[in-house]
């Protein structure tokens, strides 16, 4: 169904507006390999959106080059360039006058596709973004803002075009359908591997949206231009460290799962075993008190002293084996249900809830130190997400 | 004797009259319905060309100004001059203007369309204006950025979102120059305003004429709703 993405390359892009010093777009290189996110990130004024609408020509470069596909867009017109790259913007501007088919329809009409591939093209469109086919009559003031949202992502994609530019396309939604609108999107994403410009002003929404992720400072600068990880764990300056903010080590765990990090080994033990064996085994471990589980490896407490008094383990426990984490679980998530049973120590439990290993305190720090190659990012990181 | 004096003064439809009753109403210049019923064949012509005169100064007028209305929002200094000059033409009293044009025009219709054509302008074209510039800058950005040319934009996008403005300013000319034709009989061009002017002391003459214009007003303004409803099936789709 998908066209190939395309790669897109800045080469020393300059904007300056006539009658201003300071270029609004300073000397700003990038390749954004096809199939990847790349998010422009930066506080306001910091032209990350005049960098995206040079992309499609919306602006005109004052000098340098951006490819696409290796070849230079200032050698298209501006409108057949436009059809190729879809559009999303964070007011959506979908057109009140026409239907929410007409709407998306808009682009293949303008390739002059036949009417009955238009016709397929809008009900896989609607489809895809879980909109009922008889919304296709509908005008866009009859929508929420949320399926108004999903008709602007489908109108860009009605083309099939390899690059899409999408500025803050969430920023007007509130938290809650924010969220979730990202995780479809990026389940979308993983299917259709678009190449993308995502400008946004939240740094949260960077790290989670991003393959790659370039940080602008004000006059168009760029400060880094690096994967989430690698943001987070290298920041090149004090404006980068300022700006992805004081709890950067936190929002490192937010793109790990807890299968990515090293767990401890524990001592699992079962009622009526050799409390011999069970010592031997603590011996190994790296944690000193044992986890008594059932037959079937789910936990049931961590063992008590008494417990462990005679030849053979009883069940007498310190304490239940409160929390349990999963495998998939966002580190994030797993450190906070830690701090908030007061524990430093949780079971690992697989999907059928048998103990995998052991998440501490200490893990998780040691966590942060991995390199960040091995952290998954954006896309990536959806593959595995259950909606939230 | 007296009577003859009368009949001499008399319309010519007045010899029609036989009720002696009807014939003081007609005399005291009073309102008499059945001499409107036996005498209202003669205000069919003049109110035909009443409609001539409307609907073909509303049809040129409408695409003068629509046009300028298009190139003033496209190339935006042409907005100032040509407000200014529609503007003028809006202020020049109709009298007036009619009077000027007949030494260059002469007497009839041409005259009467030219004065009534430039009153049509101010109004459509302000609005034509204002509707496209309240389009909100969002949607014409979304359509640039997917690849509409600057033409396919104003037309399928900015025109069609102004119409509800465009529409209206249409509903005010057209009445504005209902009543302004009323006075094409100045630049001798009929209407029903010359049957006014011709008995305006007569009440039965000056109602059934002055009530055919306004007839004519509101059936105007009728019809212009009525295309605006025909044209924007998006308006009713949302308030149901």
């Amino acid at each position: 169904m998908s066209s190939e993405a395309a790669s897109l390359e800045l080469r020393e892009v300059v904007k300056r507006y006539p009658g201003t010093d300071e270029p609004a777009v300073d000397n700003l290189s990038l390749e954004v390999p096809a199939g990847e996110i790349c998010v422009l990130v930066g506080p306001s004024g910091c032209g990350k959106t005049t960098a995206m609408r040079m992309v499609n020509r919306m602006i005109d470069i004052t000098d340098g080059d951006i490819l696409l596909d290796g070849g230079s867009i200032t050698e298209r017109s501006p409108a057949e360039l436009r059809r190729e790259i879809g559009y999303v913007i964070q007011q959506i501007g979908l057109f009140p006058h026409r239907t929410i088919g007409d709407n998306i329809a808009v682009v293949p009409r303008l390739l002059g596709w036949d009417k009955q591939r238009v016709s397929d093209r809008v009900d896989e469109l609607l489809e895809l973004i879980g909109l009922d086919a008889e919304m296709r009559e509908r005008y866009p003031a009859q929508l929420s803002g949320g399926q108004r949202q999903r008709v602007g992502v489908a109108r860009a994609l009605a083309g099939d075009p390899p690059l899409m530019l999408m500025d803050e396309p969430f920023g007007a939604i509130d938290p809650i359908n924010r969220e979730r609108l990202q995780n479809e999107f990026l389940r979308l994403q993983a299917e259709l591997r678009k190449t993308i410009v995502f400008v946004t002003h939240d740094i949260d929404e960077a790290i989670k949206m991003g393959d790659r992720i370039a940080v602008l400072q004000k006059g168009g600068k760029l400060a880094q231009f690096a994967s989430p990880a690698e943001l987070l764990t290298n920041p090149v300056s004090p404006f980068v460290e300022d700006f992805v903010g004081a709890d950067r080590a936190l929002k490192r765990l937010a793109l790990q799962r807890v299968r990515d990090i090293d767990l401890w080994k524990g001592a699992l033990c079962r009622t009526g075993e050799s409390t011999a064996d069970v010592r031997a085994r603590l011996a190994d471990a790296d944690l000193e008190f044992p986890l008594l589980v059932d037959g079937d490896g789910r936990p049931l407490g961590w063992l008590s002293e008494r417990g462990m008094a005679g030849e053979r383990v009883m069940e007498d426990l310190r304490s239940r084996a409160e929390p349990t984490v999963e495998m998939d679980d966002i580190m994030r998530d797993a450190l906070s249900d830690l701090l908030a049973n007061q524990t430093m120590y949780g079971p690992v439990l697989d999907d059928q809830g048998r103990v995998q290993g052991i998440l501490s305190l200490r893990a998780i720090a040691g966590a942060l130190n991995i390199r960040p190659e091995d952290v998954p990012s954006g896309a990536g990181l959806a593959e595995t997400s259950s909606p939230s | 004797m007296s009577q003859a004096a009368v009949l001499a003064q008399a319309p010519e439809g007045f010899f029609t009259q036989r009720d002696p009753e009807d014939l003081d109403c007609v005399a005291q210049n009073g309102f008499c319905p059945s001499w409107i019923v036996e005498n209202f064949d003669r205000y069919v012509d003049p109110f035909f060309q009443h409609v001539y005169l409307t609907l073909v100064s509303l049809i040129i007028g409408f695409a003068i100004a629509f046009t300028l209305g298009l190139l003033a929002h496209r190339q935006r200094w042409l907005a100032g001059p040509l407000t200014a000059m529609t503007s003028v033409l809006y202020t020049i009293p109709s009298i007036a203007l009619f009077l000027m044009l007949l030494p260059l025009t002469g007497r009839g219709n041409t005259t009467a369309l030219i004065a009534l054509v430039a009153y049509t302008q101010l109004i459509i074209f302000r609005n034509v204006v204002n509707g496209l510039r309240q389009v909100p800058p969002d949607i014409v950005d979304a359509a640039e950025g997917m690849g509409l040319t600057p033409m396919q934009t104003l037309l399928r996008v900015e025109v069609p979102m102004a119409l509800p403005e465009i529409l209206a300013g249409l509903r005010i000319a057209a009445s504005t120059i209902v009543g302004l034709a009323t006075l094409a009989f100045f630049a001798g061009a009929g209407g029903l305003g010359a049957e006014i002017a011709a008995q305006i002391n007569f009440k039965s003459n000056v109602v059934v004429a002055g009530g055919l214009a306004v007839l004519l007003a509101a059936g105007l303004d009728l019809a212009v709703l009525g295309i605006q409803r025909a044209l924007m099936p998006w308006r009713r789709a949302v308030a149901a």
